[in-house]
């Protein structure tokens, strides 16, 4: 395997037509994102991360600038670039197996080459019991351990997150956040992650960029050298709050930039 | 299981429950009767409850070769015309409106194409293509299930259309990074999500088909309800006329509770989310 990045955007700048008026999302976005990384962009709500991801993901293209998967300009959604929703997004018409099970049949894969696999990663996220409930007799938490596990058992190139676990209470939060340290040790997937929260970020990634508020650009990129495997008890550790300092005096500044921003009339 | 309606406490005691839904009939039912037999209308023209039900009784249950009149054990056949034409053209509305719903909700072109031409016929009254169905297709079935199928078509391709049209993006975009094509998603997602907006469809579908088929019956074909109501009315059989009306009330509550049933065993998943 080559050290060239999985995940490359290249001076990448995004305007949207919202009701006759452009808006510029994204300013000359450069993130390089190497295999086995686990990425975070960390910014205020606003800020055009989601873009971002949206554009790795394929949902969406650059208005200049390229995106680039393995070397290859991304033009397409692809299996390899898997994407975690913040709504859980699952079927609801389908069972919590067969929701898991979706990109593996649809890509007509025989069950007998993955029971396995789907098995075991149904009990690496806590889903045992489950696979015949409907996502609605789920809660939110339980909800997104299928988002994850219907991407898991692709075994994509790269995990995309798009705030996974914004919409959840603080404490399944946190569950969730160790759930997916504990899986991201075994896989050790690529991942770009996308949040608000200081705190998840520098519990997860190997390294946070910051964004400023709209447009979005890349503030700092900064490593987040934390032994692993972490848990959650690695966030009292004090270099755990020199990080946290740091970022959250980067971020202070551009939460006010947005906060102004928003107040005044356009 | 529980509803809106029933709030207060004492709604829940289960003779109140169903005494409470007959009120109004029995009422309606003894006006009814005391008008015929006080003469508070003109006599002959409206007949009695009781005059209704013993002819309904004859029409269902009497004999059929020793009498002459039309109206004794006729009832089934009557009724078997009349629903396998419901049916047939209900199931032709069903199999061109719901795929046809589809591609138009679907796809931009295939709207862009389609979707005037449907909305610039659907204010045509089933009623008002009667002379050209009988025209091109004769006094025969075909007819029959023209105009009934065309009635039903139109709830049922609108409704298809507005349902594909609102599957969730979110839903979509998790399709095809799972590698979904647009058959797969077509398929697997967009008709899944549209699926209640189809029931709705089919079931509005279900009540214009037999609106149309006693239309239908009244003057494009010579047999079941709608041929039986107005060779009724011609003969002065008023008693025939509001069995036969209350037949056709009766089929069409069965056939839309039917595809209740129908559709509450496939939208499983959306009785849990409204319970959730």
């Amino acid at each position: 395997m080559s050290d060239r990045p999985v995940i490359e955007l290249a001076d990448v700048s995004k305007t949207f037509d919202k009701a006759g008026r452009s808006v510029e999302a994204l300013q000359g976005v450069s993130v390089v994102i190497a295999r086995n990384e686990f990425a975070a962009i960390l910014g205020p709500s606003g800020c055009g991360k989601s873009t971002l991801l949206n554009m790795v993901a394929g949902f969406d293209a650059p208005t200049r600038g390229a995106v680039r998967f393995d070397g290859e300009p991304v033009t397409t959604p692809s299996p390899r670039r898997a994407v975690v929703f913040q709504e859980p997004a699952l079927f609801p018409w389908y069972t919590v197996l067969d929701n898991i099970t979706f990109g593996l049949k649809t890509r007509g894969i025989a069950p007998t080459a993955y029971r396995g696999r789907v098995e075991a990663i149904i009990e690496q996220v806590g889903l045992q019991g489950f696979e015949s409930h409907y996502p609605a007799e789920l809660s939110g938490g339980m909800k997104q351990r299928v988002g994850i596990a219907r991407v898991l058992v692709m075994e994509p190139d790269v995990l995309l997150m798009d705030e996974p676990f914004g919409s959840l209470d603080a404490q399944t939060r946190s569950v969730m956040q160790e759930l997916l340290l504990s899986v991201w040790e075994r896989h050790q997937q690529t991942v770009l992650f996308v949040t608000h929260d200081i705190e998840e970020a520098l519990l997860l990634a190997d390294s946070v960029s910051v964004m400023t508020a709209r447009p979005g650009r890349i503030k700092k990129r900064l490593a987040v050298e934390l032994p692993r495997p972490r848990a959650l008890e690695v966030t009292t550790s004090p270099f755990f709050n020199e990080l946290k300092r740091e970022v959250l005096a980067l971020i202070r500044e551009e939460s006010v930039k947005a906060a102004v921003e928003r107040t005044r009339p356009l | 299981m529980a509803d809106a309606a029933s709030t207060s406490p004492e709604d829940h005691a289960p003779i109140r429950r169903l005494l409470w839904p007959v009120i109004l009939p029995l009422t309606f039912l003894t006006l009814w009767t005391l008008a015929v037999e006080r003469h508070w209308v003109v006599e002959g023209i409206i007949p009695s409850p009781r005059q209704v039900a013993q002819s309904w009784y004859r029409w269902i249950f009497g004999a059929t070769t020793l009498s002459l009149s039309p109206y004794s054990g006729t009832w089934l056949a009557a009724v078997l015309y009349s629903s396998r034409r419901v049916l047939q053209g209900f199931l032709l509305a069903a199999a061109v409106g719901i795929p046809l719903g589809l591609f138009v909700g679907w796809n931009r072109l295939v709207a862009r194409l389609v979707d005037p031409s449907i909305q610039l016929l659907r204010p045509v009254p089933i009623t008002a293509w009667l002379p050209f169905a009988i025209a091109v297709f004769g006094i025969y079935d075909a007819s029959a299930l023209f105009l009934i199928g065309l009635g039903a078509f139109y709830p049922i391709v609108v409704n298809t259309t507005h349902g594909v049209r609102d599957t969730n993006l979110l839903l979509l975009r998790a399709a095809r990074m799972m590698g979904a094509g647009e058959g797969t998603i077509l398929t697997k997602v967009v008709f899944r999500s549209a699926l209640p907006s189809i029931f709705t469809g089919l079931r509005l579908g279900i009540g214009i088909a037999w609106t149309a088929v006693i239309v239908a019956e009244m003057i494009a074909v010579k047999s079941g309800l709608g041929y039986v109501l107005w060779d009724a009315y011609y003969v002065g059989r008023m008693d025939i006329c509001v069995a036969t009306m209350l037949s056709v009330g009766l089929l069409g509550f069965v056939s839309d509770r039917a595809l209740q049933l129908v559709s509450r065993l496939v939208l499983k998943w959306r009785t849990l989310e409204a319970h959730a």
